[in-house]
């Protein structure tokens, strides 16, 4: 039962499910659930933290995504937040999960390759092919590491002949 | 040294040659040869601008008063910063913008691999974010270095003029003092890690090593070139023009 003027009590389960309608905003098909930068919901006395990691040092969409995630749960009536920006452990594209990899494909971005964090370093897969998200053909190649965001690298199929992104491993 | 003082002096050196070379970089926005290269460029003028943002964070909260990153960026003048010369040398051409990377690039790698294993743990964790982001820079300059250099007659004297230009300023990358932290043994080994790779990839890109004589010292004391005070100028005024101003 809930008493006028009292503020909601909220399950951590029900922080993350809303969460996973916060979409990114660059790349909106997934969410920030998804690509794996929210790294823990915690609520103590009615105060929810919400710590989430930056996805490249640089990237412009750190703050708007603080700022999407902040209004999404106010909406839903939390008045007590606090999120928390954490560098360390460092974000990985190995932590963005099956569902979120899937929708990328679809939209027309190439998943990142799998296994490449290691401690203070970072294996970048040589020769494993990357499919073309348009036609699956495996004759791609790597025009420039750096694409239309941080994140991507600009790729081009070899036989249906069109450019793609590859959300490079990180 | 105290541990603080030494996190301190460090993550400022760092951030330092991240914003200047940044600021280098972005200089080339929407001027770059081809359309890869100006976003490649783009992309990690970003990077550096982020990892410098982080760098600040460090060194601005052991300040004494505290600064913010921005204080850093914009409110100091240009004996206050400590990054190499090398950093600050003018774009000049696409040759000498890339062979500058290069040459940088291959230091930042070996440096924050280094500085994973500091006691101070911010220091860790920004050096294991950027990490990440260096290797992918490292890897474009490596190998533009040896496709321009052993490429054309015409782009292989390019990037050998620019070596030739850049040189002098590379001694400052391997001196030992940059790395009063660590041992004098592992200082030694980061400076012939350093050279070696640096000569492995000129050697195979067909260019020409030149002698390691008349090296030219003084940035990581604040004592800067000329062309540092333009660049100063240019980054600075808005904000020191307009203190208040809000984007």
């Amino acid at each position: 039962m809930i008493e006028m003027g009292q503020q909601q009590e909220f399950s951590e389960k029900q922080i993350w499910d809303w969460l996973s309608h916060v979409p990114d905003p660059e790349i909106p098909v997934i969410s920030v659930v998804e690509l794996g930068i929210i790294r823990d919901v915690e609520i103590d006395n009615n105060k929810v933290c919400v710590k989430i990691t930056p996805t490249y040092s640089g990237c412009p969409a750190t703050a708007v995504i603080a700022l999407d995630i902040e209004t999404a749960l106010v909406n839903h009536g939390v008045e007590k937040l606090e999120i928390e920006q954490n560098l360390s452990p460092a974000w990985t594209t190995d932590w963005i999960n099956e569902a979120g990899r899937k929708k990328l494909l679809k939209y027309g971005i190439a998943p990142p390759t799998t296994g490449v964090s290691c401690a203070g370093a970072l294996a970048i897969p040589s020769g494993q092919p990357i499919s073309c998200p348009q036609c699956s053909s495996n004759n791609t190649e790597c025009v420039s590491a750096f694409g239309s965001t941080p994140c991507k690298a600009a790729y081009r199929c070899g036989t249906c002949l069109e450019p793609f992104d590859y959300f490079k491993p990180i | 040294m105290s541990v603080d003082k030494t996190a301190h002096d460090i993550a400022l050196h760092m951030g330092d040659n991240c914003l200047i070379l940044a600021q280098r970089i972005s200089e080339w926005c929407g001027r770059a040869p081809v359309l890869e290269e100006d976003i490649a460029l783009a992309n990690i003028g970003l990077d550096l601008i982020g990892q410098t943002t982080n760098w600040y964070e460090i060194s601005g909260q052991l300040s004494e008063p505290k600064k913010s990153p921005d204080e850093l960026a914009f409110h100091r003048n240009e004996r206050d910063f400590k990054n190499f010369l090398l950093v600050e040398y003018p774009n000049t051409d696409y040759a000498v913008t890339l062979m500058k990377q290069f040459l940088f690039d291959t230091w930042h790698l070996i440096a924050v691999r280094q500085l994973i294993l500091h006691s101070n743990e911010r220091v860790v964790s920004v050096a294991q974010k950027s990490i990440k982001e260096i290797i992918y820079h490292q890897n474009r300059s490596t190998d533009l270095v040896l496709r321009l250099g052993d490429g054309s007659e015409e782009s292989h004297n390019k990037m050998q003029a620019a070596l030739v230009k850049l040189w002098r300023y590379t001694g400052e990358l391997t001196e030992r003092n940059l790395w009063n932290h660590v041992e004098n043994s592992v200082a030694s080994t980061l400076s012939e890690s350093y050279s070696s790779t640096i000569e492995s990839v000129l050697r195979r890109a067909t260019l020409d090593i030149p002698e390691r004589t008349g090296m030219v010292y003084g940035g990581t004391e604040g004592k800067h070139t000329e062309q540092f005070s333009f660049l100063l100028a240019e980054m600075q005024h808005l904000p020191r023009r307009y203190p208040d101003a809000k984007w």
